[in-house]
């Protein structure tokens, strides 16, 4: 089975360069990508997670908006049954944070320099943690 | 480890080990450089450049609520500073007021956060309009920020006609990059048209536009790229002023542009010099400019943020301090450079101070801008200065092709051009051919995190909705309801909205407010 990957910006932050590099190597890969663009809310990221029945979903973040918004995300997910999907995070977070976001319930958090393939490997493997 | 034998600048230029006067022969030397500020500009804008009076050095800032950005504004002039860069929140950039739903979590944060023309006089707040000039870099809500400046420097007695400073207002560049466009690009090109046409007859000293490069390369495209695009959205502005009815001369002088500073010392440096020359002859020829004035290529530099990384941090001072060279050896008129902390957080203020020092230190101390262009007639630079210039004008060539620049942005290609250079760049990195240090090669077991970071202050996004709260309290409903419906029938009856803004900001309508306006008669753009 291919598997199914949905990225998202969710919040104001136009930036997508890095998570453009990510859809291309997941694409690479071999898995399907669905890129929901900018300015998504987290609704529209948990509707297009059911829509698409993504197996994964992943957000960047640029605008130290992650704390507020992530927890946001989660909620929704929840709200339509899919408390089980694992959500990633990239982009520019504070060390500080990653347990906070960890705590919540972030799978887990990519910081600027990761390798692309180092993402690719962790969500082939299904995010397993 | 084997020794590289094939060379080539950061954007795949092939570089050979030697040049001589064959790649660069003395004949070429009136038509394609001649002296500075004289046609085609290649050397420099001005005759003497910095020997007259150094660039300004312009840092962007901004964060929090309009007190905080009020003092790191006073601090940067204290220090030196001769021009001020705002940087706002994505909230008053998309139009949006603090207390909108969509807002929360962004408010303040990576720029002050503006509701009112409240924000706007505490802003500048004991800073006197008609002796420092400010650049705004807002696009899409543009007229709003615009019309605010013009009503704080009316209210310290500062007539618009004195006023001097940039608003970005380069909307195309931001269905390409950034992101921050609110309507389809039809109405968004006749907003940025209303400022154009605005200043012409009432603020002759504002830079209408600044037509962006920098944020292009910072999404992924190379050198030639930056340049092509930057040039094809100044094409597709000028066309769409041409068809309005404005005369080239007349609004031309006040543009300007940006462009990046990125790795490749020598191949920014030809880039800039190549821009030069290549808009120098696009004014004259295609557009039939016959005032000087319209045919120079005046620009801001600024460090590119993605060449900056958080590994290893203080690295990027040593980086900054070549984008700050790249800025002044290519002749730029004002120069950004970005501070080491900003790949985790806002800049704290030390980290400002030292970038602002970077600056004045090559000003000061190092001699490199006693001369006018001194890289002139390096075998190598001129060659690459032909060679980009070559290159962009072959991409500018397809874009035609194409139908124009608002074509190509709106079928996508141009995107798809930028993430390809993208894509390609990071396997570079990531197969180690192209190297940054710290990051790739030469890595350090990482410390904690670097200390002093810019903590933002939780309790702003309470601050700025409960001050908005007070301005809404304060200011005559009435007024506001007459000012919305003028600017109504503004945008019904096609006429430029600047006037109805203007008179909509004075009486304190917010900028969602007026946003909302547009909103409703235009809609909201959603992307490709």
């Amino acid at each position: 089975m291919t598997m199914r990957v949905l990225l998202a910006k969710v919040g104001l932050d136009g930036h997508d360069r890095g998570l453009k590099i990510v859809a291309h190597h997941l694409r690479e890969a071999g898995m399907e990508v669905i890129y929901h663009g900018l300015r998504s809310t987290p609704e529209d990221v948990a509707r297009a997670a059911l829509e698409e029945q993504a197996d994964l979903v992943g957000l960047s973040f640029l605008a130290g908006d992650h704390l507020t918004l992530a927890p946001k995300v989660l909620a929704e997910l929840q709200r339509a049954k899919l408390g089980h999907l694992p959500l990633v995070v990239g982009g520019i977070v504070l060390k500080r944070d990653i347990p906070r976001l960890e705590a919540m319930g972030v799978r887990r958090v990519f910081l600027p320099g990761t390798p692309p393939a180092e993402i690719v490997q962790y969500i082939r493997e299904g995010a397993q943690s | 480890m084997k020794k590289e034998t094939f060379f080539t600048t950061d954007s795949g230029i092939p570089v050979k080990a030697v040049y001589t006067p064959e790649d660069f022969p003395e004949r070429d030397y009136a038509a394609k450089l001649g002296l500075p500020g004289e046609y085609p500009y290649t050397r420099g804008v001005y005759p003497t450049m910095y020997r007259g009076q150094f660039w300004t050095m312009r840092q962007y800032a901004g964060f929090g609520t309009a007190e905080e950005t009020n003092r790191r504004f006073r601090y940067l002039l204290g220090e030196g500073s001769t021009g001020l860069s705002i940087a706002f929140d994505l909230p008053t950039q998309l139009g949006l007021d603090s207390d909108d739903p969509a807002a929360e979590g962004a408010v303040g944060r990576v720029g002050v956060a503006v509701d009112s023309l409240a924000d706007m006089e505490t802003i500048f707040e004991g800073i006197p309009l008609e002796r420092v000039s400010t650049s705004m870099t807002i696009n899409a809500t543009a007229p709003v920020l615009l019309a605010m400046y013009v009503a704080v420097g009316e209210r310290q007695g500062v007539p618009a006609a004195k006023l001097a400073g940039t608003t970005q207002n380069d909307i195309l560049k931001e269905f390409i990059a950034r992101g921050t466009f609110i309507f389809p690009p039809q109405p968004s090109l006749k907003l940025a048209l209303d400022i154009v046409e605005y200043c012409q007859r009432s603020l002759p000293r504002w830079n209408t536009m600044n037509i962006a490069g920098y944020h292009i390369r910072e999404a992924g495209a190379d050198a030639v790229q930056e340049l092509a695009f930057t040039l094809g959205n100044a094409i597709a502005y000028i066309e769409a002023a041409a068809a309005r009815g404005l005369a080239v001369d007349e609004f031309a002088p006040r543009l300007s542009y940006s462009l990046g500073c990125f790795r490749d010392l020598f191949e920014e440096i030809a880039k800039y010099r190549a821009a030069r020359r290549l808009y120098a002859g696009i004014m004259k020829e295609r557009f039939g400019a016959r005032d000087p004035k319209s045919l120079l290529f005046r620009t801001f530099s600024g460090s590119c943020g993605s060449t900056l990384v958080a590994q290893q941090p203080l690295n990027n001072v040593v980086r900054v301090t070549l984008h700050a060279l790249m800025g002044v050896l290519g002749g730029h008129q004002a120069i950004h450079t970005a501070c080491w902390d900003e790949g985790f957080a806002i800049p704290s203020q030390e980290a400002a101070t030292l970038a602002l020092r970077t600056q004045q230190i090559l000003a000061y101390e190092s001699g490199i801008a006693h001369t006018v262009d001194p890289l002139a007639g390096s075998y190598y630079v001129e060659s690459l200065t032909d060679e980009i210039e070559r290159r962009a004008e072959e991409l500018l060539r397809r874009i035609d092709a194409m139908g124009g620049m608002l074509r190509a942005i709106e079928s996508g290609a141009i995107a798809h051009e930028i993430e390809a250079s993208s894509v390609r760049y990071q396997q570079a990195l990531d197969s180690g051919e192209k190297v940054i240090v710290g990051l790739n090669r030469f890595q350090s077991q990482e410390a904690e995190e670097a200390h002093g970071l810019f903590e933002a202050d939780p309790r702003v996004e309470a601050r700025q909705k409960a001050s908005l709260a007070a301005v809404k309290k304060r200011r005559s409903q009435a007024d506001v309801e007459v000012a919305l419906r003028e600017l109504d029938k503004t945008i019904v009856n096609e006429k430029n909205v600047m006037p109805a803004v203007l008179g909509a900001v004075k009486a304190y309508v917010t900028v969602g407010e007026i946003c909302g306006v547009m909103r409703r008669r235009w809609g909201e753009y959603r992307g490709r």
